[in-house]
């Protein structure tokens, strides 16, 4: 589904990702974790197509197709979904409707019928009992004046609704308290199937385990300096990172 | 953030040349073709009136950059043109499909009064009689019962404004009269419309309309204005508007304005407000190559509440400045300032807006916010905000944001699928949206949202639309 080869970038002159490779088939989780400042991020935001990273060397393949030669929305179109780690408050536009317009941009891209208005409100009934959202909240202005918390749960629910064969999840479970966190893991794992992909960055073994993944990567100064199965995570609480920092010299 | 402008605040004023004689003599020329071709004779205080008015613009000229109502714009385009005043009928040509262009697609329900080029056009006009509600022809009112309007007309031009007002002062000839009766509330919105025709030779028009507004004790109103033209045509359109709010009146006004791209435009409209008045005022300055727009208001007595809201959408090279007034003469008056700009291209554009809290103006509330959204590098926008307090115990503030679409916000639309040209208008519309949303006529409100959308690349899907709040 994914596959991430010696991924070189940077930001504004400087060098974050310094050969990340990642392979993720479809119906497998994997969990990125790493230090704050790692590039776990920008390794999200690269695969989403965020402008101001620059690819100096490598490659990212979605589905066998260049990923990097496409614009953020053809992405989108072709089913990569990013839950953003800092989703972005927009006044003015609507949360139901954009999300029904992107919806049905995706729709018409893989040759499915648009849904009508009717439809479309029974849908966003159903996904927001996923994680339950509040119905009027989602009606707003997207995320403004949402808490950090609802924020989250609104990216699980466009997610939901989007339905992406591949989602990179940037931090979700940061900000939730204890009850959010096990919902908003309950409406991934209905959401988990055997078409799709999901990339879960997170600092967090807790989250791991409701989410239990199938890969855990250790991401450092822009590599993946190891992976391993989920016991990894458990070594990570245990220990830190310090004692990987050696490998992650070049 | 104000980006530097292109006058220098801080050195010496440029100057203009000195306007050569010829300009302002063809105005006084003009004048005296004028004044002798009046058919129906006027009283001696009109005519005393309309006599200052062309000496004081004779002796002032046109305003220049040196000036500092002024020093952002320069209207040496419109001083160095030969308007002609057209003649009667010249407009004639502009018919019922003009005007509903601009008259919300006949989904405004309301009375509505035409006026084209500056004079009553009866038949494009529909007003239903209203519980003693008069709206009319101000040239009507003035041949038959000119004393009402004495104590209005004389006003604008002691209010010190500028030499535009001057020449509408001298050359007005129609205009709308409006007058709600005292404790009336008025049931229909109240439309007035001013269309300038192409007129039938080769040169560009003027036309100056005057407009004069009294809301009766304790009467409540709507009113529109809508300023167009026919699509290319190039002309002046000068226009002054008086609104008087006796004690106790409610009156929502909103002014469109939808020039042709050819044209320019100089509105001028005061407003004085009574003990315990509500004025609230949305204006849209949308279209135009050159549009000056001022609003001039006054809290004469105690207890008024004044709403100024406002968008400018600009684009190419079009100039669009505003200034506004709002004067706390008295104690325990409210105002809420809410100005927005959307600049596109090389467009140039200015907010002035002053709030004046005159000594012993207590218990004043103020409030002023300008935004500015600049979607081009060439765009140039100057805010300047200028509150004077001189009274104590008053609540006031101020602020004043420039800036471009928000890059974070652009990125998460099109992650979820939306094309960028669509994202982007979607987030100029929801710039706009929280000044469009407070106009509460419903037809004037969706023909003010289809004119920004149809100025803006990628907005066809109604989908994309209905994402607008
Ligand atoms: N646009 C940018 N310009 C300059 N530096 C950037 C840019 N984006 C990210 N960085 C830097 O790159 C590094 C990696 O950032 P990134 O956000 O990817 O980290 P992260 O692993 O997601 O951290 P966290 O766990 O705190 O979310 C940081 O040092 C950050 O400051
Ligand atoms: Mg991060």
């Amino acid at each position: 589904m994914l596959e991430v080869k010696d991924l070189h970038a940077s930001a504004n002159g400087r060098e974050i990702l310094k050969g990340v490779d990642l392979r993720v088939k479809a119906g497998e989780v994997h969990a990125i974790m790493g230090p704050n400042g790692s590039g776990k991020s920008t390794l999200a935001h690269v695969i989403a197509g965020r402008p101001g990273y620059e690819v100096t060397r490598g490659r990212v393949l979605y589905q066998g197709q260049d990923l990097l030669a496409m614009t953020p929305e053809a992405r989108a179109r072709e089913g990569v979904f990013l839950a953003f780690q800092y989703p972005v408050e927009i006044p003015g536009v609507s949360n139901v409707y954009f999300l029904k317009a992107a919806l049905n941009a995706i729709r018409k891209h893989r040759g499915q019928s648009e849904l009508d208005a009717m439809d479309f409100l029974s849908l966003v009934k159903e996904k927001a009992k996923l994680v339950d959202i509040d119905e009027s909240l989602v009606k707003r202005a997207v995320n403004e004046g949402f808490s950090g918390g609802e924020k989250k749960r609104n990216e699980i629910f466009q997610m939901a609704i989007l339905d992406p064969p591949l989602a990179v999840l940037d931090e979700t479970d940061s900000g939730l308290d204890i009850d959010a966190l096990r919902i908003v893991a309950g409406g991934v794992n209905q959401l988990r199937t055997p078409e799709r992909a999901i990339v879960l960055v997170t600092h967090y073994q807790r989250l791991l385990d409701y989410i239990v993944p199938d890969v855990v990567h250790v991401l450092l100064d822009g590599r993946i300096v190891k992976s391993g199965d989920k016991e990894l995570a458990r070594e990570l609480e245990a220990r830190g990172y310090e004692w990987l920092e050696a490998s992650a010299a070049p | 953030m104000t980006p530097a402008s292109a006058v220098d605040q801080g050195g010496a004023p440029q100057r203009l040349p000195a306007q050569s004689m010829t300009e302002t003599d063809r105005y006084r020329t003009e004048f005296e073709a004028f004044a002798a071709g009046r058919s129906t004779p006027e009283p001696a205080w009109l005519r005393e009136q309309r006599e200052e008015a062309i000496a004081r613009f004779q002796d002032r000229g046109f305003p220049t950059v040196a000036e500092e109502e002024w020093r952002f714009t320069s209207v040496a385009p419109i001083a160095r043109t030969a308007f002609r005043r057209p003649a009667p009928g010249e407009g004639s040509g502009v018919r019922t499909a003009d005007v509903a262009a601009f008259g919300f697609e006949g989904a405004f329900e309301g009375h509505q009064i035409v006026f084209v080029d500056g004079r009553l056009a009866p038949g494009l006009s529909s007003i239903t009689p209203e519980g003693g509600l008069q709206i009319c022809s101000l040239a009507d009112v003035l041949s038959r019962e000119p004393e009402r309007l004495r104590s209005h007309l004389g006003r604008v031009v002691s209010d010190g404004a500028s030499s535009f007002a001057d020449l509408n002062a001298a050359f007005f000839e129609d205009g709308a009269f409006v007058f709600i009766p005292p404790g009336l509330a008025v049931d229909k919105p109240i439309h007035l419309v001013f269309m300038s025709s192409r007129g039938t030779g080769p040169a560009s028009t003027i036309s100056h309309p005057r407009t004069v507004v009294v809301a009766g004790r304790g009467s409540q109103v709507q009113i529109v204005e809508s300023y167009a033209g026919v699509p290319g045509a190039a002309y002046l359109a000068n226009a002054v508007t008086q609104i008087v709010l006796e004690d106790g009146a409610g009156l929502e006004h909103c002014t469109v304005q939808r020039e042709s791209e050819a044209a320019f435009h100089v509105g001028f409209m005061a407003v004085v407000q009574g003990r315990a008045s509500r004025f609230k005022s949305h204006s849209f300055a949308l279209g135009g190559r050159l549009a000056r727009n001022d609003v001039r208001q006054l809290f004469a007595d105690e207890g008024g509440e004044c709403e100024l809201n406002g968008l400018f959408a600009v684009a190419g090279e079009q100039h669009s400045d505003t200034h506004t007034v709002i004067d706390h003469a008295h104690p325990h008056c409210t105002s809420r300032e809410l100005y927005k700009g959307i600049l596109d291209g090389k467009s140039r554009g200015v907010f002035v807006g002053r709030i004046l809290v005159r000594e012993g103006a207590r218990k004043t509330d103020a409030h002023q916010t300008n935004k500015n959204l600049l979607l081009s590098r060439e765009a140039l926008v100057d805010s300047v905000p200028q509150l004077e307090i001189l009274a104590s115990d008053v609540k006031c503030k101020h602020g004043s944001t420039t800036g471009q679409l928000d890059s974070a916000a652009l990125f998460y639309l099109r992650s979820r699928g939306i094309p960028e040209a669509a994202a982007r208008s979607l987030l100029v519309c929801a710039f706009a949206s929280d000044v469009v949303g407070r106009v509460r006529i419903p037809a004037v409100k969706a023909g003010i949202e289809r004119h920004l959308r149809e100025q803006l690349p990628g907005l066809r899907d109604r989908e994309i639309q209905e994402a607008v709040l």
